[in-house]
């Protein structure tokens, strides 16, 4: 009976010990299922937006890592999978893969206006958001818009319209004369498009206006026309390499007509280095902006990196906390319900003086912009600090919509 | 005119890549797609190396270590090829070009970096009504210079005979006593150090990125085989003519073709002189 009581306690024991661990160990295996949350990141890491990818993978994992640190989202840990687009058809197969196969909850990033459509494609099948954190064409907030795409980087109106006002600040418009030159495909297309209707509606007219295949390296030739055109102000619709390469040649060429254009990333400014960088050009963020969000950044950027932050990388970084931010404030990974809570106008900080917002009608983010100034040689103290700002663009009295598309220049209408 | 003259400038870039593939390719038969990485190294040596020795200095040291590179890929990889099916050496370069462009990513990051003409080649010329860069003037006498230089060692001195030689009959060349071997590694390193200078020239008005030489190594291939293989004035003409066209193309208003046209030459100089403008009967690629 002592063998049989023992045994019976014994028993009792280990069924009492097997329902314990299995109450409290059920939960932690459905846990272990989706123990992460996963973001896809796809950007180009090759090719001639590769430079500025480079920018957004790191921002991206600088995003991640913080995040992980304050303790991931709803207690989960936030894991980022990290793919280089290549090209529209790539960047399609990669984001159906990220989404079927790796069960992503959101995808971030692209800056190819093209890739981004393609991959908004998929989202929208999936119903999974993408977070556009490069693409600037306004196509993709009119025509192509999805209701699964929201956009972080701003659109081609915002860059004009924002730009556009250091212009007539500087008497550069009204009876003047531009010469523009245009990267020929679809984003100088657009460009050029949004720069003459800002043109023409200030009372402005081109003197030249130039055609630039994607795979010139050689200014020269246009340089000698715009010598002898003698217009009152060099417009530039190029992207990436080019505008280095022009801006180079322009210094060489010794020309000393204001330079100025409508699309720009920091990277070309810091390539085209000291005494060649000439002009005022737009941005979306840059790293000297005086408030308390970016000098963070900025700092954590520099002491992981050893340089400062491109604006591309602001896009992703921001984009990364949108995502986390999102899902904690509505305690879900559910991409319909995401998109709810940012339709219905939920604000962030955007590392600005005021907080943003993504417009309902198009999933533009509401944001400020800035216009940066070539500083002269001889102030420059560094490689990096080569530039004057403007304050924000629109100002503090102005609503953030002043510098989007209007209803009359770009509709866009979500099918479900 | 200026547009012309200009034009014609802009050939001579082409030129100093276009000459090497064509030497390379007439002699050893290796379509070189290196060609372009090689012009890259060149520019990203002159980055580290100008603020110590300066401009000038890395002008003759960059072109000379490229060089040394150069026959260090000739002697362990080229050679293996001479004689092999020209789509193996195709292959072969075509890898070597993304390793570079690669390597060159992980040694200098993927952005872009800064420099700057040195200050005592900045400014302009006055010729008359003709403004022009004065580096660009600098530019143009070093190339042809270099031009010169390379027609001189190739059809006054008996290396350039050799060559000349072993280009239209290297079985004959062997069967005379006297091994290629030796002088196929002086052309790849002529050649592709003539890459590298073009690459220190370049890189104060270009922009310094892992992919530049993408930029120039379509261009450059256009020109060999508009101009003719075998053939040195082939090639100046041709770069001379491709930089020709583009420049009038911009300079009337047709700049969106301004490529497009040197593709449109090509395609007309092949219909009507299928082995290019001067190019020579070479038995073997017949």
């Amino acid at each position: 009976m002592t063998d049989f009581d023992i045994s019976r306690r014994g028993l009792l024991k280990g069924v009492g010990g097997a329902a314990l661990v299995a109450g409290i160990g059920a939960p932690a295996i459905v846990r272990a299922q989706s123990d992460v949350i996963r973001i896809g990141h796809l950007t180009p890491r090759t090719g001639f937006l590769g430079p500025l990818g480079e920018y957004a993978v790191m921002a991206a994992d600088l995003a991640v890592e913080e995040i992980n640190a304050a303790g991931g989202i709803l207690g989960r840990k936030l894991e980022i999978l990290k793919e280089d687009s290549v090209n529209p058809q790539t960047a399609s197969t990669k984001a159906e893969r990220m989404v079927e196969r790796d069960k992503v909850s959101a995808i971030v990033g692209e800056i190819s206006s093209a890739s981004c459509l393609t991959i908004a494609q998929v989202a929208q099948r999936t119903k999974t958001l993408f977070f556009n954190t490069g693409g600037n064409s306004d196509a993709l907030r009119s025509t192509d818009c999805k209701r699964y795409m929201f956009h972080v980087e701003s659109q081609n109106s915002m860059y004009v319209k924002s730009v556009g006002r250091s212009f007539l600040q500087d008497g550069l418009v009204k009876g003047k004369k531009w010469y523009s030159l245009t990267a020929d495909y679809a984003f100088g297309h657009d460009l050029l498009k949004v720069a003459k209707r800002f043109m023409e509606g200030n009372g402005g007219q081109f003197a030249g206006d130039d055609l630039v295949p994607t795979d010139a390296t050689d200014f020269s030739s246009y340089l000698l026309k715009i010598r002898s055109a003698k217009p009152d102000l060099v417009v530039l619709n190029l992207a990436g390499a080019q505008i280095t390469n022009f801006l180079k040649q322009y210094s060489e060429f010794g020309l000393t007509f204001p330079v100025g254009g409508f699309g720009f990333d920091t990277a070309l400014a810091w390539a085209a280095g000291k005494g060649n960088f000439v002009g005022t050009w737009p941005v979306v963020w840059h790293h000297l902006i005086q408030t308390p969000g970016t000098q963070k950044f900025v700092a954590a950027f520099t002491k992981k990196y050893g340089k400062p932050p491109e604006n591309q990388a602001w896009g992703d970084y921001l984009a990364m906390k949108v995502v986390a931010q999102s899902m904690a404030e509505t305690k879900s990974t559910d991409s319909t319900k995401i998109l709810e809570h940012l339709e219905s106008g939920a604000k962030f900080d955007v590392l600005k003086t005021r907080e943003g917002y993504f417009r309902k009608s198009d999933h533009q983010l509401m944001h400020e912009m800035y216009a940066v100034t070539a500083l002269p040689a001889d102030k420059v103290k560094n490689q990096w600090d080569i530039f004057t700002s403007s304050g924000p663009v629109p100002g503090p009295n102005e609503p953030l919509e002043a510098i989007a598309s209007t209803p009359d220049e770009a509709v866009c209408t979500f099918s479900a | 005119m200026q547009q012309v003259l200009n034009g014609l400038l802009d050939g001579v870039y082409y030129l100093l890549i276009a000459l090497g593939l064509s030497l390379i390719f007439s002699l050893g038969g290796i379509v070189n797609l290196a060609h372009g990485a090689f012009y890259a190294i060149g520019a990203y040596i002159t980055l580290v190396i100008s603020p110590y020795v300066g401009f000038g200095g890395s002008l003759i040291i960059s072109p000379l270590a490229v060089a040394m590179i150069g026959i260090l890929f000739e002697r362990f990889l080229f050679k293996r090829f001479y004689r092999a099916d020209p789509i193996l050496s195709l292959l072969l370069t075509f890898g070597l070009a993304m390793v570079a462009e690669q390597g060159l990513r992980m040694i200098f990051g993927a952005p872009p970096l800064s420099y700057s003409i040195p200050p005592w080649l900045k400014g302009q010329v006055f010729l008359g009504d003709f403004v022009y860069s004065f580096y660009r003037t600098i530019l143009l006498a070093i190339a042809a210079g270099c031009v010169a230089g390379l027609w001189f060692l190739l059809q006054k001195t008996s290396f350039g005979r050799v060559v000349r030689a072993g280009v239209q009959n290297p079985d004959m060349v062997g069967a005379l006593g006297i091994s290629l071997q030796p002088y196929m590694a002086s052309v790849a390193a002529l050649g592709i150090g003539l890459a590298g200078l073009a690459g220190v020239l370049l890189a104060p008005i270009y922009s310094v990125h892992p992919a530049m030489g993408n930029e120039i190594i379509t261009p450059a291939f256009v020109v060999v085989v508009i101009g003719g293989l075998g053939s040195f004035w082939g090639v100046v003409v041709a770069a001379l003519l491709v930089g020709l066209v583009k420049g009038v193309m911009i300079g009337i208003g047709y700049s969106a073709a301004s490529t497009a046209a040197i593709y449109l030459l090509m395609l007309l100089v092949l219909l009507f002189r299928p082995r290019g403008l001067f190019g020579e009967r070479i038995t073997r690629f017949e």
